[in-house]
């Protein structure tokens, strides 16, 4: 990320809204949970953006990896009631670290089923993937309601992650800090993996050129799997983030956050990290402030959002050269 | 010695399109074989037909006396052929020193061989730790070549090295080019008949997906009615 101007978009958003934005305490707290809810959306999508940009592969299915992490998730916080409830954040940690192992495992195998059997035999045509990934997202859906049933399930916060704190009069969230400080390690961690290694290296060079990877003595497929189980745990990560956030979780979660995924991957330039984590931060904070000072035109500030960045940058943010 | 590199009866198709009609031609080692014709000819499938990025739909390609027909692309780097695309492949986003680590594959490229390489591009050396995006067009150009001879390889298939180069940086390639026929064998495929005269041991000339003529190129340049015939050019607009 060496072009700075669309990262200074972050602080620019954020000060321009500071007017609109009737006292500073709203502003500092609308503010951290825009950004807690773009970590929680970058952690999902990071993986999403390298399996297109590694593969030109549209995964519609991205969906489902992150319902079923969400649910299998659930499932191990849900079933350690007295960790989650008690009041000593070592307890609720030998809660959540399952918990988030069981989402990012159960999400990473299904990624991977997906690949060899739903996503490889449809590489290079774009309409089978969206259909037969559509379909897949589906079908995931219908056997979580057959597994864990059709109805809402809650799902209530560790006891240490409830409540907020107060930084001056702004009250912020336990929870939507530990988004941040989540988000922002995964963040680094893939920065290192991209930049530092030579895996990284591969793959940064794959979304840029799959063909001569490969002509250089490289096995991209392989690369592609990896990436591709890596995105789907990832994706699992950020569903059972999410149903905390939401405190609740549904089938359909994933396909209803796929939408605003997709806003972000393209928004970012498809297959760039560092664009999808600005993307993703930009629509969690316009989010946060469009539903404050105009609810009624929150439903359409990411698409809005999306057209002024394409008007100025029609290949995303951070464009990858293909 | 045997031929390093042999095509017998390669035809190609590209989705309906059948673009090579069974091509026969061969590369001896320690050679510079060039492959001239026409826009259209069927000169760069041919070369991507080798390298195993399209599949030959009939006919053979043998390397190094194996049949390399089936073979994936990846395993044909492995086996010691390297490719220069037409447009050159460079990764932008990608400095040139990470260009040319991730073409040495067993780790960082060797000391010894990067003098070598920049002693032929010094631009290489000079733009290290920049961007390879950022580079000119001719310097892209040598950052190809350079990637492509970070480690000793077998056979180099170079595509069009020298288009939209200035005549400067044509000239230096020249010099590159006969530096490199030391130490391997070259398929290239090249428009520029100035260039391909320079540097050509031998050379076959395509027409509409086929061998048209084989032989030496000092034969084709020696025979300004034979280039007539063959590339529709003339010898004095092309110098």
């Amino acid at each position: 990320m060496r072009d700075w101007i669309p990262l200074a978009l972050i602080p620019a958003v954020a000060l321009l809204a500071l007017p609109l934005v009737p006292s500073t305490p709203t502003w500092v707290t609308l503010t951290i949970a825009g950004l807690a809810m773009g970590m929680m959306i970058f952690i999902m999508a990071s993986g999403l953006t390298l399996v297109f940009g590694l593969m030109d592969v549209m995964n519609f299915a991205h969906g489902a990896f992150i319902s079923v992490g969400a649910y299998a998730g659930a499932s191990v916080l849900l079933a350690m009631k007295a960790p989650m409830q008690s009041q000593s954040l070592v307890d609720n940690l030998g809660a959540i670290i399952p918990g988030v192992l069981a989402a990012m495992a159960l999400a990473a195998a299904l990624g991977w089923f997906f690949e060899r059997v739903v996503v490889r035999p449809v590489y290079g045509d774009h309409l089978k993937q969206i259909l037969v990934t559509m379909g897949g997202l589906i079908v995931c859906e219908q056997l979580i309601h057959v597994v864990w049933g059709p109805d809402l399930i809650a799902l209530p916060r560790p006891a240490t992650l409830t409540g907020s704190i107060l930084l001056g009069d702004a009250a912020i969230e336990r929870y939507r800090m530990l988004a941040v400080v989540v988000g922002l390690a995964v963040f680094f961690a893939m920065w290192l993996v991209l930049n530092r290694t030579r895996i990284g290296l591969l793959i940064r060079a794959g979304v840029e050129n799959t063909e001569m990877v490969e002509s250089l003595g490289y096995r991209v497929r392989r690369l592609f799997v990896g990436v591709f189980v890596a995105g789907s745990a990832l994706a699992g990560l950020g569903g059972i983030m999410w149903a905390m956030y939401q405190e609740s979780l549904t089938a359909g979660m994933g396909m209803q956050v796929l939408v605003v995924i997709f806003i972000v991957i393209i928004i970012g330039g498809l297959g760039s990290v560092g664009g999808c984590f600005v993307g993703a931060l930009l629509v969690g904070l316009i989010a946060n402030y469009i539903g404050y000072v105009a609810p009624k035109l929150a439903l359409g500030s990411n698409i809005l959002l999306m057209v002024l960045i394409l008007l100025w940058r029609p290949r995303g943010l951070y464009p990858v050269g293909k | 010695m045997p031929d390093l590199l042999q095509l017998s009866g390669v035809s190609t198709h590209i989705g309906q399109y059948h673009i090579l009609h069974g091509v026969d031609f061969s590369v001896a080692p320690n050679s510079l074989t060039m492959l001239l014709g026409r826009n259209g000819a069927g000169k760069t499938t041919s070369l991507r037909t080798i390298m195993g990025l399209w599949r030959a739909s009939a006919g053979s390609v043998r390397f190094d006396q194996q049949d390399i027909t089936r073979t994936p692309t990846p395993e044909l780097a492995r086996r010691g052929i390297a490719y220069v695309p037409e447009n050159m492949g460079i990764f932008a986003g990608l400095t040139v020193r990470e260009n040319m680590v991730l073409a040495a594959r067993e780790g960082e490229p060797d000391e010894k061989r990067l003098e070598w390489i920049f002693a032929l591009f010094p631009a290489m050396k000079k733009f290290w730790h920049g961007l390879a995006g950022n580079l000119s067009g001719g310097q892209k150009q040598m950052l190809a070549i350079s990637r492509a001879i970070v480690e000793p390889r077998k056979l180099l298939l170079v595509d069009e090295p020298t288009k939209g180069l200035a005549p400067a940086i044509i000239q230096a390639m020249i010099e590159a080019f006969r530096e490199l026929k030391r130490e391997t064998t070259l398929l290239v495929v090249e428009q520029n008949f100035h260039f391909a005269r320079s540097l050509g041991d031998a050379v076959a000339v395509m027409d509409s997906g086929r061998i048209v003529h084989r032989g030496r190129m000092a034969e084709l340049a020696g025979d300004e009615a034979l280039q007539q015939r063959l590339l529709g050019l003339s010898l004095d607009t092309h110098q």
